[in-house]
């Protein structure tokens, strides 16, 4: 019964939050990346592009719930999201024509294409707060738990309870699909073979005769749909605030640089590297060690790592270590 | 008349010429080469007749058709196929999606190609699943040159084929261009080792700084004396 | 001598832009800007060594500035009582062995012959005990610090000196952090460099958010010491009664401006010297090698110049003189609020001076943090100004009026990203170009 406790306590604390935020990690790393190896600069603006499509998905809630379209008990922010990547992806691309292009074709060199989109970064950050505003918005609705603790706990007997959001589940299955999808069409499609020949091999790609402003269309396509879910899905989870997005940037840097820059793989991988690390290291083991081990061993104290206050601190922590011992990052990716 | 064919050709790097009143070409089912020492802008006369670089001055004309200002993928679609020297992989695909990039302009089925490339080469057949670039530089150079072929094209354009890689290779390599060239694909080359290229040309041009000095069949240029001793080595 | 009368030009107009808002809307706003504009150019400064001259993207700047924040506190604040007795020297030597530590790994790591693995797993492990045996020390002193008076003081204070030595010792531990960052992140490309130096100065910022005994977190430090007389005080004096009564301006605000004008003095003070040393050090051999990194690693490096240690050298001296600037505008605020460093406001904000302003020039880079900041501060009316202007047929009880001008402050962010996309998009160079010599 101790054995099943601590495992319950365990899924509950890091199991399913780790999956959660790794998610959303995951897919923003991935638009880093992908950005990175297609167009070969670091986008600093894509915390706020998920930003954009999190304020996208907010809008068209509020018109579909003033039209009366739900999805009970799922949120309306399912319905919308397909409409909400659309307007992310068409932002994208506005962007790249009026700015990102000009310094394409110059072969600007990868440091000033990270300056522009800096640039970019504020542009976005203001027009966004124009028009929503800077403060808190929560636009989740539809039931709150898949499984709640009561009644996990009834339904088991144990005293330790295991809950799932609705937005737990949603992060991480939709995000599940989308990463097949993504994998499907870099492996399986003609294009999708065409984007990865020409982030490898940019001036054979064009003997091979592949368009490269085709290859940058479907970047942003791909980059505008990946900020846009991960954006509302973060928001959905945490409730959306703009500011918050600016300081997702560096963990979602993080966990490009620790899975690899450049390598899909290694981003989704990164990103959970980065949410377990941070939950591991900042959980109290107390409880564990009081389910697993006999009463007279449990030490006092909580025993953490670090306190909880430095979780987002640990990201950059492991950033640091990573560019210490292997800047390529564990999936070897492009070195910057 | 010549199936492509570089005329008066000069151009350079901005404002420097490399090449002046250059004429290159190659014959139907042939095999021509352009040897030379260091600089003699070998590799240079091979990015402009690919389009690579802006002509000044000359035509280049492939089948009869005028394709001096064409852009390199237009020449790709008229039946033109390029190796560069080096970085002419994509070292992170596969090998049969490096093939498959080289067709990629096409617009029917490939399995044809990839068929007849395996034949030509078949230690790719075997290794059609691993990434290009774990590979060993011979095995790259055919899937650089199985790329290229992958549009059937007309003519065959090799940067330096050869190097870096073993003579032993190199041998291979030579035997599958005279292969090629049977079959029906014109192949123009640029080459450092001229003696093994010219024996497998059917014309050879030697060129030194920028200019034609000798334009003859390839065993006429290995017997030419002056030839020998300026760039064969004797 | 284009570049020459560019400069006069421009720093005339930005003279006249200022009195402007003195005379229009008041001496003490346009002071206060001042006086901002003066440590910001001091920071553009500081980044325009490193990137104009050496081509190093750093990201860091909040980080540093907040280190130099810091220094006010260790330096001018009265020593907590107590907190010294309680366990303040087992704060100290818990963090030295963790530092022993950091550094016997790596030493270990450099000196030992194993296999890789075994290596990395060694020094890891004795940092891990390193930061166990810290903890031990540590954990029970910090409660016990943090428990005395919580509400005003529950830190250890600092050591009671006058403020004003706060600043160098605010680039000093702005360079020895550089020293510790360079080390580890000077090898990496540009942009890893750029991302490294952001992760790290919000490491320093969680830290110093956190860490009670030291900087007393959220709570803050307020009512730190002041180079200059109080406000009240000068009122009491009879040359300030005087002037007051001969300008016919009120006595409190004549009294604010005498301390502005008195800041404004000190801070011109140190920009110029900074500026003079920069000036030697751009124009001296050693300014002419470090350009020639930057325009050609490789073929600097096949000279024989020492790349990595040239960069540090250029990496420490830049971040110590944005420490400085750091410490100078806690000082000027009185107090020390680690939630108020942000990456935009310092980092990409201080960026967009430095570039607009004109990478690889000095003077470009003053005139750019001045206008810059000149503009951060006044887009907010400016906007507002705007908006009503646009929307000025619209009824006022219209909502798309009103939530225009609601969120009127937030075109600001909206302006600097214009302003920086439209520098590097048509002057790529900034205003003032670097000069080719």
């Amino acid at each position: 019964m101790d054995f099943l406790n601590g495992i319950t306590l365990i899924s509950n604390y890091i199991l399913i939050p780790g999956l959660t935020y790794g998610s959303q990690l995951a897919l923003g790393a991935l638009g880093i990346t992908i950005v990175y190896s297609v167009l070969r600069f670091s986008n600093f603006a894509h915390g706020e592009f998920m930003s954009f499509g999190a304020m996208s998905s907010i809008l068209l809630c509020w018109l579909f719930l003033s039209l009366e379209i739900n999805l009970n008990p799922l949120p309306t922010a399912i319905i919308v999201l397909p409409f909400a990547i659309i307007i992310t992806i068409f932002y994208c691309i506005l962007v790249d024509k009026i700015i990102f292009k000009f310094y394409r074709q110059q072969n600007s060199k990868s440091v000033i294409n990270l300056i522009v989109s800096i640039g970019v970064m504020f542009f976005t950050g203001g027009l966004i707060r124009f028009i929503i505003g800077p403060g808190d918005k929560n636009f989740f609705d539809g039931e709150r738990f898949i499984l709640k603790a009561k009644t996990f706990k009834n339904y088991t007997g144990l005293s330790e309870g295991l809950a799932l959001k609705t937005t737990q589940g949603i992060t991480i299955v939709l995000s599940i699909i989308l990463v097949i999808l993504l994998f499907w069409f870099l492996n399986k499609t003609k294009t999708g073979k065409s984007m990865r020949a020409y982030s490898d091999n940019k001036e054979l790609a064009l003997l091979s005769g592949i368009n490269p402003e085709k290859v940058v269309l479907i970047t942003w396509i791909i980059t505008g749909t990946l900020a846009c879910v991960a954006g509302t899905l973060y928001g959905l989870d945490k409730s959306y605030k703009p500011f918050t997005y600016l300081h997702l940037v560096l963990p979602i840097f993080s966990a490009a640089i620790v899975g690899g820059v450049g390598n899909p793989v290694g981003a989704i991988i990164g990103g959970f590297v980065i949410s377990f690390s941070e939950l591991i290291v900042t959980f109290a083991y107390k409880k564990i060690f009081f389910y697993f081990l006999p009463n007279y061993l449990v030490p006092d104290g909580l025993l953490q790592i670090l306190s909880t206050d430095y979780k987002i601190a640990i990201s950059f922590i492991i950033l640091v270590l990573v560019l210490l011992i292997r800047p390529t990052g564990i999936y070897k990716g492009k070195i910057i | 008349m010549y199936l492509l064919f570089g005329e008066n050709i000069t151009c350079g790097y901005g404002s420097v010429d490399i090449l002046f009143n250059c004429d290159v070409g190659v014959n139907e089912g042939e095999i021509s080469s352009i040897v030379g020492p260091n600089g003699a802008g070998k590799s240079t006369a091979m990015k402009a007749l690919f389009g690579l670089l802006p002509i000044k001055q000359g035509k280049i004309i492939l089948d009869g058709e005028d394709i001096t200002n064409m852009p390199p993928r237009q020449r790709v679609l008229k039946g033109m196929g390029f190796v560069p020297q080096t970085n002419n992989i994509f070292p992170s695909l596969t090998v049969e999606e490096n093939l498959e990039m080289g067709a990629f302009v096409e617009q029917h089925d490939c399995t044809k190609m990839l068929e007849y490339i395996y034949e030509l080469f078949p230690v790719l057949k075997d290794k059609q699943f691993q990434l290009a670039g774990e590979l060993s530089g011979g095995q790259r150079q055919q899937v650089a040159v199985g790329r290229a072929l992958m549009t059937k094209p007309k003519v065959l354009m090799l940067d330096e084929p050869s190097a870096g890689v073993s003579p032993i290779i190199m041998e291979g390599l030579f035997n599958k261009v005279t292969e090629i060239a049977n079959q029906g694909t014109a192949v123009l080359m640029v080459e450092q080792n001229a003696k093994q290229a010219l024996k497998i040309s059917n014309l050879g041009f030697v060129l030194n700084q920028g200019k034609n000095l000798f334009t003859d069949t390839g065993n006429s240029l290995l017997e030419n004396k002056e030839v020998r001793q300026a760039f064969l080595g004797g | 001598m284009k570049n020459r009368s560019r400069i006069q030009i421009l720093y005339f107009l930005m003279a006249i832009i200022l009195l402007a808002v003195g005379i229009f809307q008041s001496w003490n706003v346009a002071l206060t800007i001042f006086n901002l504009c003066l440590i910001s150019s001091i920071m553009t400064l500081g980044i325009n060594v490193q990137w104009g001259n050496a081509g190093i993207v750093n990201f860091g700047v909040m980080g540093f500035a907040a280190l130099g924040g810091l220094a006010n506190i260790i330096i001018s604040m009265p020593p907590t009582s107590n907190a010294w007795e309680t366990g303040g020297n087992f704060i100290v030597i818990g963090l030295l062995i963790f530092v022993l530590s950091i550094i016997f790994s790596v030493f270990m790591f450099k000196r030992v012959n194993f296999n890789k693995r075994i290596k990395y797993l060694i020094s890891f492990l004795i940092i891990f005990v390193g930061y166990f045996i810290m903890r031990l020390m540590v954990d029970s002193p910090i409660e016990q610090i943090e428990a005395i008076e919580p509400a005003k003081t529950g830190y250890l204070g600092g050591f009671n000196l006058p403020v004003i030595i706060s600043w160098p010792v605010g680039g000093l531990l702005a360079a020895f952090a550089a020293f510790i960052i360079g080390k580890i992140s000077l090898g990496l490309r540009s942009d890893y460099l750029a991302i490294a130096t952001l992760g790290i100065s919000e490491i320093i910022i969680y830290i110093l958010k956190n860490e009670d005994w030291l900087s007393r977190g959220v709570k803050n430090v307020n009512g730190l010491p002041r180079p200059v007389p109080y406000e009240i005080e000068l009122q009491s004096r009879e040359w300030v009664l005087e002037t007051a009564n001969i300008l016919k301006i009120p006595l409190p605000e004549v009294s604010s401006i005498i301390v502005k004008l008195s800041y404004s003095v000190l801070f011109l003070l140190v920009l110029l010297v900074i500026l003079y040393l920069l000036q030697i050090a751009v124009k001296s051999p050693w300014g002419r090698m470090m350009r020639a990194i930057r325009d050609n690693e490789v073929s600097a490096n096949a000279m024989g110049k020492d790349i990595k240690k040239r960069h540090l050298q250029v990496f420490i001296i830049g971040s110590a003189i944005v420490g400085i600037a750091g410490a100078m505008l806690t000082t000027l605020d009185g107090q020390f609020t680690p939630v108020s460093y942000q990456p935009l406001r310092y980092t990409f904000l201080i960026w967009i001076m430095v570039i607009v302003g004109g990478s690889g020039n000095n003077f470009g880079s003053i005139i750019g943090a001045f206008l810059i900041w000149f503009f951060w501060i006044q887009s907010e009316p400016l906007g507002l100004w705007l908006l009503s202007f646009i929307t000025s047929h619209i009824s006022d009880t219209n909502l798309i009026k009103s939530h225009l001008l609601e969120n009127a402050a937030h075109i600001r962010l909206m302006f600097m990203g214009i302003i920086l996309l439209v520098t590097l998009r048509f002057a790529p160079k900034g205003l003032i170009p670097e000069v080719k010599r």
